[in-house]
């Protein structure tokens, strides 16, 4: 299999702009450094330039393959089952108060 | 260390056995004939741990207490005369992502640095019961995702048969506590070759399930579509043995198969000859050390003089594996970490503003580089407007990689390669280089693209370091798999080299 070529992504207009990954990462809920901004931004451009490749493949008429083992929808009876106790599902709660666990505020 | 028998008269003195070199299947023999006791045997495995682990750092944690406890109880059940099976009072270790109910599960992850499951994996739950003895958990590539352990929040995993190179990943620990004598197996999981790769590496056998075979309940998910957990080994044999103990549906897996698997012991001292045998020109080009091809082929040539049809054959869509790969594992990465977020378990940042605060802080400090990267690459990839170009183009170039395979079984019955391109690297020597390491996995991936089971095997040393060769199988093909790998054991002595530590 061919090794990728790397198209010398350092600096110009190859890489991601600076602001559309901060707002990738604001999306999952991330904020990077002000000083790793650079290296992510090279890192990240080096990979999607890569997989970008996918772009030479024509396969419009090709289904997705999204069950690798052929199985869908796997149902189960509607029966009841035991519920975990409060005390066990709570013991790995960062903050805990009243049975329940202890979040900022979220409603004004 | 000495060799004696454990206990002197009435003194409470312990001689430590030195067993750390044998087999599961020797150790079992040995159990089960009286020679030794569950006790002696773990006895044997920690004293190798305490004397090595400094060097290796295959271990997060330790689980003496639990261990000598489970040895006592076994101990017991063979005094009364019970019948055990081929497990039962041998020491194994967990990667570190494999859920353990009451121990710390922390995925090599300041984010479940100090994170307690309160359930049993399903693999653990099964070996626990027929058995197997939970000495400690292994280092690991923060959420399984790397090929060194150097992405461990905790520290680099070293190969025992040179510690100035990396042990593989992203189950690096588990290889490397296997292959230096610190467990007699130990489980991994794979996703896009971290049980084959570290096998590979550290000179062991490690065995990549196909797909829905083994129940995933209790595995921190990492690309659920790709994920398995299996065995590492240090002989085929072994290998058979703890199969059976993982395969089998699991109902809180709901992409379980719920297939006969049959006893894979079956599949062990079997003749070849006529096993139709395809070499995909694809994985034997540019970019595989000429070593490694060289003794691939020498492997292959021993299947040959076993009476076995050697072809090369192609797999047209191989080149598209690693971007595919990349795009829907981080993908599903991306959806899978997005429970880690501060609330119900994990790291909690100190200081934060509001609700929104609270995730971003929670999640950017606690979590790793490449797992950062990995979710920002999936959320884009999925993100609108690029879903289509990226995600679900992967998936219909998902279809045709899982296609060409289908078409070679039907000519062949395994297909071999060799694992890893190259031999174990130095500790660091690609960890600024993104692409260098992703390449690391370029023999294995197509394998989890596909969903179908392989197996890595040792078939030589190149400057010392171990090569592996990898024998991959059609859907449920195992037991082709394991008889050829046998065979190949038979004839062959490289199963039975062990590093010096």
């Amino acid at each position: 299999m061919k090794k990728p070529s790397r198209n010398g992504l350092k600096g110009g207009n190859d890489m991601i702009e600076k602001k559309d990954l901060e707002y990738v990462a604001a999306l999952a809920k991330l904020k990077l450094r002000e000083e790793d901004l650079e290296k992510v931004r090279e890192k990240f451009s080096m990979v999607l330039d890569y997989v970008s490749m996918l772009n030479k493949l024509d396969i419009e008429e090709v289904e997705p393959l999204i069950n690798v083992n052929g199985m869908t929808n796997v149902m189960r009876e509607d029966e009841v089952g035991e519920s975990m106790n409060r005390e066990t599902l709570l013991a790995n709660a960062p903050e805990k108060m009243y049975g329940c666990i202890k979040v900022s505020k979220i409603i004004e | 260390m000495v060799v004696a028998s454990p206990f002197q008269n009435n003194t409470e003195e312990v001689k430590i056995l030195d067993l750390h070199n044998l087999t599961l299947h020797e150790i079992r023999d040995m159990i089960r004939s009286g020679e030794v006791s569950a006790k002696d045997v773990l006895q044997s495995v920690y004293g190798r741990i305490d004397a090595v682990d400094d060097k290796v750092d295959a271990y997060i944690a330790l689980t003496r207490d639990k261990a000598y406890e489970a040895a006592e109880a076994i101990d017991k059940r063979l005094a009364g005369g019970e019948a055990l099976g081929d497990v039962a009072g041998i020491p194994m270790a967990l990667k570190d992502n494999i859920s353990t109910n009451g121990i710390k599960t922390t995925c090599a992850s300041k984010m479940l640095e100090n994170y307690t499951p309160a359930f049993d994996a399903h693999v653990y739950e099964k070996l626990k019961e027929a058995g197997a003895i939970l000495i400690g958990k292994t280092n690991l590539d923060e959420f399984a995702m790397g090929s060194s352990t150097e992405n461990s929040a905790f520290k680099t995993t070293k190969n025992p048969w040179n510690l100035d190179r990396v042990s593989g990943g992203s189950s690096g620990g588990s290889a490397a506590a296997v292959a230096a004598g610190e467990a007699f197996f130990a489980l991994g999981s794979d996703t896009g070759g971290s049980i084959r790769q570290p096998a590979s590496l550290c000179g062991i056998v490690g065995f990549k399930p196909t797909y829905g075979a083994v129940s995933r309940y209790g595995l921190v998910a990492f690309g659920s579509s790709f994920d398995q957990i299996g065995p590492f080994t240090k002989d085929v044999e072994d290998c058979a043995i703890v199969l059976n103990h993982l395969y089998g549906y699991d109902k809180n897996d709901s992409t379980s198969l719920a297939v006969e698997h049959g006893d894979f012991k079956e599949a062990l001292n079997k003749e070849i000859k006529g096993m139709k045998i395809g070499l995909p020109k694809e994985y034997f080009g540019e970019g595989i050390a000429p070593e490694v091809k060289k003794l691939v082929m020498d492997g292959v040539k021993v299947m040959e003089s076993l009476g076995a049809h050697v072809e090369e054959t192609s797999l047209p869509y191989s080149e598209y594996a690693l971007p595919v790969y990349y795009i829907a594992s981080s993908a599903e990465a991306s959806s899978n970490l997005a429970r880690f977020d501060g609330v119900r378990y994990g790291y909690r940042a100190k200081d934060y503003e509001d609700l929104n605060d609270l995730y971003i802080k929670s999640r950017s400090e606690a979590f790793g580089d490449e797992v950062k990267l990995r979710i920002m690459l999936g959320t884009y990839t999925l993100s609108s407007g690029y879903y289509d170009a990226y995600y679900n183009k992967a998936l219909k170039a998902r279809r045709l990689i899982k296609q060409d395979f289908e078409k070679a079984f039907e000519k062949y019955d395994i297909l071999i390669s060799p694992t890893s391109p190259t031999t174990a690297f130095k500790i660091g020597e690609r960890s600024d280089d993104q692409l260098a390491m992703y390449m690391s996995d370029i023999c294995t991936v197509p394998v989890n693209i596909a969903g179908i089971p392989a197996i890595s095997i040792p078939c030589g040393f190149s400057g010392g370091l171990p090569v592996g060769m990898q024998i991959m199988g059609k859907a449920l093909g195992e037991a082709s798999i394991i008889k050829a790998a046998h065979a190949f054991q038979r004839n062959t002595d490289f199963l039975g080299k062990r590093p010096t530590l």
